[in-house]
């Protein structure tokens, strides 16, 4: 066999390893989008198949008409925008003054802050909990805003954005100041545009979150047109207790598509953007 | 995190070259010394800059800590709101708790299943791509997929696909194969939680290491094989140590969040069958909320928080013993 047949042969062997072990990754998500629009009896036929004969919407239309849907959309999508963007704001503050001020005590605060990242989500939840009760707070968006925003996320973004501060040549901070800036607008008109890759990786990852979350709506809201979306999908179950498997895949379809499309679109940027904003 | 691994970070921020730039700026108004000099000017700067995250981190997480442990010394009737000191009672009905060892167990086994699978997946899939070919962009996008499915959403059609007339049992069906009842037997269901989180997660080690990957010089492996070496010794002697600090830093990620799976618990199996997948943070929450022992549940909270503080800092030791460090 030639070389080059042999390397033919190599790469072949290597694409069909990855197509298979792809399977389990891909094949649920395209599974849910076809079973959302699959008759209730066809989801159970054996063996599965992608596809069906007489596709129908109901399921979809279901999702609305049972629980306040189009609100919990509405929820989860005001939410996770408020989050991100004050998420940018705070973290990109804090990560310039601890990579480019100094003052009296940056490397204690430092390390205060850092312990956010160590103290698990789950750990605080009962105590915020009696907070935001004692605050009037419970049955709100306050609580997943807040906490969101302000702690656990955001302190991953700062360390983010310190790192990536931290590299960039001092001779742009100088210019500036030459030209008589003052922190604000240097942190503004200087930093801020140069970070963009660091913004964005912060606003991928804070969005996902805030959108993903489901321990804390569950602990905090009671009211179904309160709910966000991860919440409100556990609860397409029937009289009985029994799932209304067509509908909850439709409304898990809505809830994952959207997402998931940008992320395909933007992909490049966003995995680019995860390796080297100072994740590494 | 370079900061995690390496020491030396905060010095490469230009230190000297910022005061001369102060110094300067501060004698252009210097007819008599203003109180406002550009150096006071800077530290108020770096208190305002700080103080909306410093604010948050003390109030969502050090006070609530603080809480924690004074809920964890008080036993708490919800429906009356009374709150009595009981000293280290809570504590001491941990030894007693007949559920504990096997919640123990359980977060252990998921712990290890998740973490071995997923650096061990992780690693595999990111050498994989790291090879020149057409396609591997478009594989990178199908392994990372999972990371932005919602964790719910995930969970649940993994749940669907495995029951037991579901689309696994449907598929090993095809092939003659009668599966199990996935979520309805111990072992089985655990392995199945392990299996989701691990194929739902890994694109994310899969990306840090790929980005590892990338800086290995490639003249060191033309070096070897100039040498003679084969591609398993080059894996061992040269790629593996060059990017030891990656496996750590994934490595605690991964178990840290391991120790933090509630979603994909509560939504999967709700930590049954019996008690197989009840692991640490599920069980804190069943007794907070649900059985609303809040004292007895901020004692399993702060057990968590110690467990993760003990493997972030038995970690942070072993890097001296096997991260490579370059120089």
């Amino acid at each position: 066999m030639s070389s080059r047949s042999k390397s033919l042969l190599r790469r072949a062997l290597l694409v069909t390893a990855l197509g298979v072990l792809a399977i389990p990754f891909v094949v649920p998500t395209i599974w849910m989008v076809a079973a959302s629009v699959k008759p209730l009896p066809e989801i159970f036929k054996s063996p599965p198949s992608l596809w069906t004969p007489d596709p129908t919407l109901s399921a979809y239309s279901e999702a609305f008409s049972f629980q306040p849907f189009a609100r919990q959309y509405a929820n989860s999508v005001y939410i996770a925008v408020l989050v991100t963007v004050i998420t940018l704001l705070v973290s990109s503050l804090a990560g310039y003054a601890f990579a480019r001020i100094r003052f009296p005590g940056a490397n204690a605060l430092f390390l205060v802050v850092l312990a956010g990242l160590l103290v698990p989500s789950e750990v605080t939840i009962v105590p915020l909990f009696q907070m935001f009760k004692r605050a009037g707070m419970i049955n709100t968006h306050w609580p997943l805003i807040l906490v969101t925003a302000l702690a656990g996320p955001c302190v991953l973004a700062t360390f983010i954005m310190r790192q990536f501060f931290i590299a960039l040549p001092a001779e742009l901070e100088e210019a500036g100041r030459l030209d008589g800036l003052g922190r604000p607008a240097l942190w503004w008109r200087i930093f801020l545009p140069l970070a963009k890759p660091a913004l964005s990786a912060v606003a991928i990852l804070t969005f996902l979150t805030s959108w993903n979350l489901y321990l804390e709506p569950t602990v905090y809201l009671t009211s179904p047109e309160l709910f966000t979306l991860p919440q409100a999908l556990t609860r397409f179950t029937d009289a009985y207790g029994g799932d209304m498997w067509n509908t909850q895949l439709a409304a898990a379809t809505m809830t994952v598509l959207p997402v998931l499309i940008v992320f395909v679109v933007a992909q490049r940027h966003f995995v680019e953007g995860l390796a080297h904003s100072g994740l590494k | 995190m370079a900061g995690l691994t390496r020491t030396p970070d905060a010095s490469r921020a230009p230190t000297g070259a910022r005061d001369t730039v102060t110094r300067v700026a501060s004698t252009r108004d210097s007819s008599k010394p203003p109180f406002w000099t550009n150096r006071r000017r800077d530290v108020l700067a770096g208190y305002l800059f700080i103080a909306p995250q410093l604010a948050g981190v003390v109030l969502f997480v050090l006070i609530p800590v603080g809480l924690a442990i004074w809920y964890s010394l008080s036993d708490w009737n919800v429906f009356t709101g009374e709150q009595t000191f009981v000293g280290v009672d809570n504590y001491a009905a941990l030894a007693a708790d007949s559920q504990l060892p096997s919640v123990l167990w359980a977060t252990a086994v998921f712990c290890a299943g998740v973490v071995i699978l997923n650096i061990g997946l992780g690693l595999l899939l990111a050498v994989l791509l790291n090879r020149r070919f057409r396609g591997a962009t478009f594989f990178r996008t199908l392994f990372f997929s999972p990371v932005v499915v919602s964790v719910v959403a995930w969970t649940l059609v993994w749940g669907f696909l495995l029951q037991d007339n579901g689309g696994v049992n449907g598929l090993l069906g095809a092939i003659g194969i009668t599966g199990p009842n996935w979520l309805q037997h111990g072992d089985t269901a655990m392995v199945s939680v392990i299996i989701t989180q691990v194929i739902r997660s890994v694109g994310v080690n899969m990306v840090l290491f790929l980005a590892a990957l990338q800086g290995v010089p490639s003249h060191l492996y033309e070096a070897a094989r100039i040498d003679g070496a084969g591609s398993r010794v080059m894996f061992t002697r040269i790629t593996l140590p060059l990017i030891s600090p990656t496996v750590l830093l994934t490595s605690i990620i991964t178990i840290v969040g391991a120790l933090q799976s509630f979603a994909q618990i509560a939504v999967l199996t709700s930590g049954g069958p019996e008690l197989s997948t009840t692991v640490l943070v599920y069980y804190v929450f069943q007794q907070a909320f649900e059985f609303n022992d809040i004292g007895y549940g901020s004692t399993l909270a702060l057990m968590l928080l110690s467990f993760v503080m003990l493997l972030t800092l038995l970690q942070w030791q072993l890097r001296r013993k096997w991260v490579f460090h370059e120089q």
